[in-house]
């Protein structure tokens, strides 16, 4: 077990190259903690799968260091590193029974039988699959077989870290929430550090004690799900993380008013001027925003459309041809399609150049 | 419930198929049927002799000896051919320009005709003026295709090996092509060595095309005709005089052609087994011990 270190990591897969456009993984600077829980969220091809790869040795980075507990480990080949990986589609080994797949990682580093047939059996337990250790690997299903995959990632328990690469995506809904659960509970009572990348939200807010959010090849944010749902540091968090996500809407900035569209609304913090070039965003959850009937305090929006969801509506309003999503408990109250867009000023928050910017609280 | 319709119209539809395969295969083999079946003293004049063409011909040590002259060589063949042809599939490269190179050098081979084949290494053995038989007795080795036996054998197994690895070579870079990176990549993970690669994950996903690479070298090789009857004619002596060679002897040299008919039956049936073992052994690979530690 370790920590792990990236330092000034960077690749690209056309070699070096003096063209930032080229870089997969733009320079990143980031510290793995010894038994963390770390969720690496973003859309595909934002760089989660490089960056996953440069800390297993599958991939070498263009530039950079790679430290296990402040060893440069960069030169060193997977096998050497000590470190477990599930990838995203099931790799079993065909000719192979369940209890032979399962064993192989332990075999090859040449551990005695003794050591290998009662951990085999304690995680065949945990999986599920202590009834078909017998049979082979290539007559079981595709979840049984990721079960598989999981479980050669697990087996060893002196392995510095555990990567996962979107592990459940072919797993069943009702099975997905079970096996997270068990990578949690598994991940409590041995301690292992796990990076599980993930495009699933929920998968990642609710594994991780730490999301890690990329974005074009950086990393845009890092931190608890809480601040990820509430302080977005960046548009695209917003936007990425919750259903529906963050409403961000251009508007003008003077010290502690906003004006949308020609509307002005008081915020309860002052801002720094920014310069007239810049794009200047107002950044607010569905959550955060209220509905209240016409011509009270608020913005003058019509109403477009409402989405039953069941446990609450999410209300598509207009104010010219700005839109924003409503999450509103009820609309008993309401008649015809005007009303009041109310805010919620100490969850509005103000981007430049799609970067939060903190105000001083008034 | 309405009661389906039966409609026999569809009968119609296969006809052409059913014709083409009657006058291609059916009646053809039912003539080699009739004929191993008589005795004909010619003018046009058959009468019956059942079975005895059969038994006379698989007692007769000219069968025995050209039966497992075949099967040896086919067996040869194989031996050779399948390993050597995974090995040089596990050695071409997988990106680069390389791959055009060795893909085209690989598949000359196989565009020359057999009696082309033939032809070249017979002039390339000829000890006077062949590269290689020159080139041979200028080494002092003793070779001489067609004097001795050995020389002989040697010549068409190498020859074949030079024609047809080729073959085996291209479905097996097929079949590793096919391999998902990940594989590998969970290899390097699990610390597996280069030998269990190639045994639990390259094999594996090879098989089937190795099943088809073995059964096409057998049947061609099973059947070969053309080379060693341009290179050797046969010999020397009986050496090299597979059963195709025995065959077109008889039938077309002797003109015996109730014998010739049974023989041929008994050709193709040996090659429908040996096809047919093959291919269960092949494809039940892997499954026979499925449930053999439980």
């Amino acid at each position: 077990m370790a920590h792990i270190t990236l330092k000034e990591i960077a690749h690209s897969y056309a070699g070096e190259s003096e063209n930032p456009e080229d870089f997969a993984l733009k320079k990143l600077n980031l510290t793995w903690r010894d038994g963390g829980a770390y969720a690496l969220l973003g859309p595909s091809g934002c760089g989660k799968t490089t960056l996953l790869n440069i800390i297993s040795g599958l991939l070498h980075p263009t530039r950079g260091q790679v430290l296990f507990d402040d060893e440069d480990i960069t030169g060193l080949p997977t096998e050497q590193r000590n470190i477990a990986q599930i990838f995203q589609f099931p790799v079993i080994y065909d000719t192979m029974t369940v209890f032979q797949n399962l064993a192989f990682p332990l075999k090859n580093r040449g551990r005695n039988k003794k050591e290998i047939e009662p951990r085999v059996i304690e995680l065949a337990k945990i999986l599920g699959l202590e009834k078909d250790l017998h049979t082979k690997a290539q007559h079981l299903t595709a979840d049984s077989k990721q079960k598989i995959s999981l479980g050669r990632g697990l087996i060893r328990k002196s392995v510095n870290a555990i990567l996962f690469d979107e592990p459940l995506t072919v797993i069943d809904p009702q099975l997905k929430w079970e096996l997270r659960s068990q990578l949690k509970f598994l991940h409590k009572k041995f301690g292992f550090t796990m990076i599980y990348v993930t495009h699933d939200q929920t998968e990642a807010l609710t594994f991780a004690d730490e999301v890690i959010v990329m974005y074009e090849g950086k990393i845009v944010q890092a931190g608890t799900p809480e601040a990820l749902f509430e302080k977005p540091e960046h548009t695209f968090v917003g936007y990425f993380i919750g259903s529906p996500g963050m409403n961000v809407c251009a508007c003008e900035l003077q010290e502690n008013r906003i004006v949308i569209e020609g509307h002005e609304l008081l915020l309860n913090r002052t801002y720094t001027a920014v310069k007239a070039t810049e794009k200047v965003e107002v950044g607010i959850r569905p959550e955060h925003l209220s509905l209240a009937p016409p011509d009270t305090n608020g913005l003058p929006v019509k109403i477009i459309r409402v989405d039953d969801i069941g446990r609450h509506k999410i209300v598509r309003v207009a104010l010219n041809d700005k839109e924003f999503n409503v999450v509103a408990p009820e609309l008993s109250d309401m008649t015809g399609d005007r009303c009041s867009l109310q805010f919620d000023t100490g969850h509005t928050n103000i981007y430049v150049n799609d970067h939060l910017i903190s105000g001083e609280r008034m | 419930m309405i009661a389906k319709q039966v409609n026999q119209k569809a009968w119609f539809m296969v006809l052409p198929v059913f014709l083409v395969v009657a006058f291609s295969a059916i009646i053809p083999l039912m003539t080699v049927v009739n004929y191993s079946v008589q005795d004909t003293f010619g003018n046009n004049q058959f009468f019956w002799v059942g079975m005895d063409w059969f038994r006379d011909l698989i007692h007769s040590d000219r069968f025995h000896d050209a039966f497992l002259r075949q099967i040896s060589f086919s067996a040869i063949i194989l031996a050779i051919e399948i390993p050597l042809g995974i090995m040089i599939a596990l050695a071409m490269p997988k990106k680069g320009w390389g791959v055009p190179v060795c893909l085209i050098s690989m598949a000359l081979p196989l565009l020359i005709p057999w009696n082309v084949v033939g032809t070249i290494w017979q002039i390339f053995g000829r000890v006077d003026i062949g590269l290689l038989g020159h080139t041979l007795a200028a080494m002092g080795i003793d070779y001489n295709y067609t004097q001795d036996p050995i020389a002989a054998w040697i010549t068409i197994i190498v020859m074949d090996i030079w024609h047809w690895t080729s073959l085996v070579v291209l479905l097996c870079y097929a079949g590793l092509c096919s391999i998902p990176d990940a594989y590998y990549q969970a290899a390097k993970i699990d610390g597996a060595s280069r030998f269990s690669v190639f045994r639990y994950i390259q094999l594996p996903k090879m098989q089937r095309v190795l099943l088809i690479a073995v059964l096409l070298r057998f049947m061609d090789s099973f059947m070969i005709y053309t080379e060693p009857f341009v290179i050797t004619g046969g010999g020397p002596g009986n050496s090299t005089t597979f059963m195709s060679i025995d065959l077109v002897k008889m039938a077309i040299g002797q003109f015996d052609l109730g014998p010739a008919a049974a023989m041929s039956l008994i050709y193709f049936l040996v090659i429908l087994l040996l096809s047919w073992v093959f291919f269960t052994v092949m494809s039940n690979i892997g499954e026979e011990s499925s449930n053999g530690g439980a």
